[in-house]
């Protein structure tokens, strides 16, 4: 009994999951003690109000990055072009939604340029085929990830300016507010969105043979080949994917900030992105990902965030202390470091010698 | 002699375990200056974790270790190299990237006003490799541009330069051909006058005889003895490392020939002057159900590339192939598997396994690929297959889901093959199946070849040993400096037709 039990909290301890989780748990124990009202939930028009909810809220863009940026960075890839092709998608939409002044009856209306499902379709669209370029210079032209996508990271900002010929496109169409602000069964759209997204990709890789394809390619893309999978399709699609995220967090931007911004919509999105990725368990190296993993890891980056601001830390030192967090996070995962610093006592997957008898 | 001076180096009781695995129990290993000892025993006989103990990359749970008249508990390999003990692993552990020099001297270049000196560097590492290797070469080019052999005499190299008390040859002539064993040899009688303790694992049986004064056994992490020698047959080497009376491996049963009844049928496998300018000349090549061809040649001489342009990962310039009869274009892996074909890479880690991934995945892969995204084998049906051909095969590992990267090197082949038998496929190229791996596996690999051609398959064997082509092929095919100059069978597939061959090329053949 006693060493059936050890050994389930030695696969809990040693998963890659669980140091994210206990981050995680860390920063809103320390929240239940130190800020007041942090669990709150008020009831306001019969949504859900609180602190809790507006970390959920907050986190969407970069948790949905965060979702195709895993299967980027799990073939071994990276991706730094996300913000710009959130400011391309905010852009798109922003253009072909746009708001115009009728009278309908006596009443005054806002409608759109072009019909809003069509918009959303075209901002994703366009995110796609960003995502495309990325994956062709990667997969065919076998560009490194970083050089290729710093293209568009560059060129993107660009092209989303083009889009709205240099001006910031103020949207006036109420429905399209809904998407990032509105809320269903007391809960913020955006939660759905993650939910669906989520859903998706978890779907997509492991109740089909993508995921397998995804972590062997990251590994070994040679033997891959040899063993008959083609990586050049994969890791083109994976990008476009990838891209597709990009665009969907866009169009929450867009709506948050009813407007479009080609300079800074989605600025720096990719780092925290890359942040969450690396904080759920992913490693850079590519190989095995963890979808839930980086979806924690956004929320790791949102609460700090959101800890920090309500604990008054002055604006000068928010960053290093986020940073400090950060550091402790990376370093709790750092199987070297946990060897160094706890020896024996934590288990570790692969180097600890096994001599419980059973 | 060697009784009355003192070892250089002394081991004793050396414990270290794994995950599910005692690698070594209570092992003592002693060595003297100047000899080559030679540490032999299976796969997962607990040589390279003794190795990795000594260099520091492991540290053990138990015993003692005292060079000199000092103990030591080496900390890295960095800290093992400062002790004077420097190795040569089995795979090349080099920077590709990086030009000879810098892998020679990187750590310790020689500065000149704090500034690397790089003419000093180059010329260091040139005399280097001239005088104790006798290898001249531009020691400014990447080392990538060099042949695997040379790659490896620069890895030896590296390890020379400084003061070494001890060097560990981990398989350092497993990709070198004759020649340059021989040259290594040379450099291993001179590094042996002047004192050197020298550490030699090898799986060629001849070599060890050649060039070790005694041999140190290990087998399941256990020590068995050490032997001088000069006193141990053989065989009675043999027994002791596969722990039982030695398997005559002549006495394997033959594949009845079928060299009378193969010109009627129809070959699934035929290949008409398949070629392409500066990477293998024109060659035609037949393989038949329940038939074993195997390649012969040196390292170089265009095995390799045969394989891999069969197997479509090569694309040939001229010719043209058919299966079953039928013409057909292979001109990527996904088709050649198409077309039924599997293929083992030679080089088992780079393009064989997908390290971090189970076992079962690693089982599963080709099959998954064959299947495409959409009709997923659900892990369940995973485990189901893997688990069969874990026990098919006899891998031994902990479990299915077990990372294929802790298995020892004979396990992880047969893993591939596992991948490819999952398959059910009807021509497996098997690029070097057996380097690198112990006696014990050896055979059983040698002998799941021949069980397959019986049960239909047709085989393209490749391998630099001669004897092994020998005993499991039908038909040999000889390559020479990227031709292929002969094809034997019967009577004439014996070594000194092969050998002759292979030195002196084979007239009827060029025309």
């Amino acid at each position: 009994m006693q060493g059936n039990s050890t050994g389930r909290l030695r696969r809990i301890s040693a998963s890659k999951m669980f140091w994210p989780f206990v981050v995680l748990g860390l920063i809103l124990l320390f929240n239940l003690i130190f800020t007041k009202g942090f669990f709150n939930l008020d009831i306001r028009d019969g949504h859900l109000f609180g602190t809790t909810i507006d970390i959920l809220n907050r986190s969407s863009q970069i948790m949905i990055i965060a979702i195709g940026l895993t299967l980027v960075i799990a073939t071994h890839g990276i991706d730094i072009s996300v913000g710009s092709v959130v400011a391309i998608s905010a852009a798109m939409a922003a253009l072909l939604i746009g708001g115009k002044l009728v009278l309908r009856g006596d009443v005054q209306e806002y409608v759109t340029l072009v019909p809003m499902p069509v918009a959303i379709l075209a901002a994703v669209g366009v995110a796609g085929l960003a995502g495309g370029w990325n994956g062709l210079l990667v997969s065919r032209l076998k560009i490194q990830p970083i050089v290729a996508t710093l293209i568009l990271m560059v060129a993107g900002r660009g092209v989303a300016q083009l889009i709205t010929n240099g001006q910031i496109i103020t949207i006036y169409y109420k429905p399209f507010f809904f998407l990032g602000n509105g809320f269903l069964f007391g809960l913020p759209f955006t939660v759905y969105i993650v939910a669906v997204v989520l859903a998706f990709t978890l779907f997509m890789t492991r109740r089909t043979a993508l995921g397998l394809y995804i972590e062997s390619i990251g590994v070994n893309p040679t033997a891959s080949r040899y063993s008959g999978i083609k990586p050049e399709r994969i890791i083109f699609w994976v990008y476009v994917f990838g891209s597709i995220c990009a665009g969907i967090a866009g169009l929450i931007v867009a709506s948050n900030v009813k407007s479009a911004d080609g300079n800074n919509a989605g600025d720096l999105f990719e780092l925290d992105a890359i942040l969450a990725v690396v904080l759920g368990g992913t490693s850079l190296n590519g190989g095995k990902f963890y979808l839930g993993g980086s979806v924690i890891g956004a929320l790791i980056i949102q609460s700090l965030t959101t800890t920090i601001y309500a604990q008054g830390v002055p604006p000068e030192i928010t960053l290093v202390v986020k940073a400090l967090v950060v550091f402790a996070v990376t370093m709790l995962q750092s199987e070297s470091f946990r060897k160094m610093v706890f020896g024996r006592f934590v288990p570790v997957a692969s180097a600890t010698p096994q001599k419980e008898s059973v | 002699m060697q009784t009355t001076t003192r070892p250089l180096l002394s081991m004793s009781g050396i414990s270290k375990s794994f995950p599910g695995v005692n690698a070594l129990t209570g092992v003592d290993f002693r060595l003297f200056p100047g000899e080559v000892h030679a540490l032999m025993g299976e796969n997962g006989a607990g040589k390279s974790t003794l190795i990795k103990v000594l260099t520091g990359v492991y540290k053990p749970e138990k015993g003692e270790i005292v060079l000199g008249d000092t103990e030591i508990r080496p900390e890295s390999p960095q800290h093992a190299q400062n002790l004077g003990i420097s190795t040569v692993y089995q795979e090349v552990n080099l920077c590709p990237n990086l030009t000879v020099a810098e892998n020679i001297l990187i750590g310790r270049e020689p500065k000149h006003h704090g500034a690397i000196d790089w003419k000093e560097m180059k010329s260091r590492a040139e005399t280097l490799m001239f005088e104790k290797l006798n290898v001249d070469l531009d020691a400014t080019r990447l080392l990538s541009s060099f042949s695997i052999a040379i790659q490896q005499m620069v890895a030896i190299a590296r390890a020379l330069y400084g003061s070494s008390r001890i060097l560990i040859l981990d398989e350092p002539t497993s990709s070198l051909d004759e020649t340059e064993v021989e040259q290594l040899f040379g450099v291993i009688q001179l590094l042996k006058q002047e004192g050197l303790g020298i550490l030699f694992v090898t799986h060629f049986l001849d070599q060890t005889y050649r060039i070790s004064d005694r041999i140190t056994v290990l087998r399941n992490g256990e020590l068995v003895g050490e032997f001088p020698t000069a006193t141990l047959p053989k065989l009675e080497l043999i027994s002791k490392m596969i722990g039982k009376e030695y398997v005559e491996l002549e006495s394997m049963p033959r594949t009845g020939s079928l060299s009378d009844t193969k010109d009627r049928r129809v070959p699934y496998l035929q290949i008409e002057k398949y070629g392409r300018k500066g990477y293998l000349a024109p060659f035609d090549l037949s393989l038949h159900d329940h038939e074993v061809i195997g390649l012969a040649g040196l390292l170089g001489s265009g095995r390799t590339e045969m394989a891999k342009m069969i197997f479509g990962i090569e694309r040939p310039e001229s010719g043209q192939c058919s299966i079953d009869g039928k013409k057909m274009r292979i001109g990527s892996p996904k088709e050649a598997i198409d077309a039924g074909i599997g293929f083992c890479p030679e080089d088992r880690k780079a393009e064989g396994i997908i390290e971090e991934l189970t076992v079962r995945e690693n089982i599963i892969l080709a099959l998954q690929a064959q299947n495409g995204v959409f009709r997923f084998l659900s892990p369940k049906k995973q485990s189901r297959i893997a688990d069969e051909y874990i026990r098919l095969l006899n891998i031994s590992t902990p479990s299915a889901d077990q990372p294929v990267r802790n298995l020892s090197g004979g396990n992880q082949q047969k893993v591939i093959l596992a991948r490819w038998l999952v398959m059910n496929p009807k021509v497996l190229i098997l690029d070097e199946p057996t380097r690198g791996i112990d006696v014990g596996a050896k055979a059983e690999i040698q002998k799941l070849i021949l069980k397959l051609c019986d049960e239909g398959l047709a085989i393209l064997f490749v391998s630099s040993e001669l004897d092994e082509v020998l005993r499991v092929s039908n038909r040999v095919a000889v390559l020479r400096d990227r031709v292929k100059i002969r094809e034997l069978t019967g009577t004439d597939m014996n070594e000194q037709v092969i050998l002759q061959a292979i030195a002196h090329g084979d007239e009827n053949a060029r025309q």
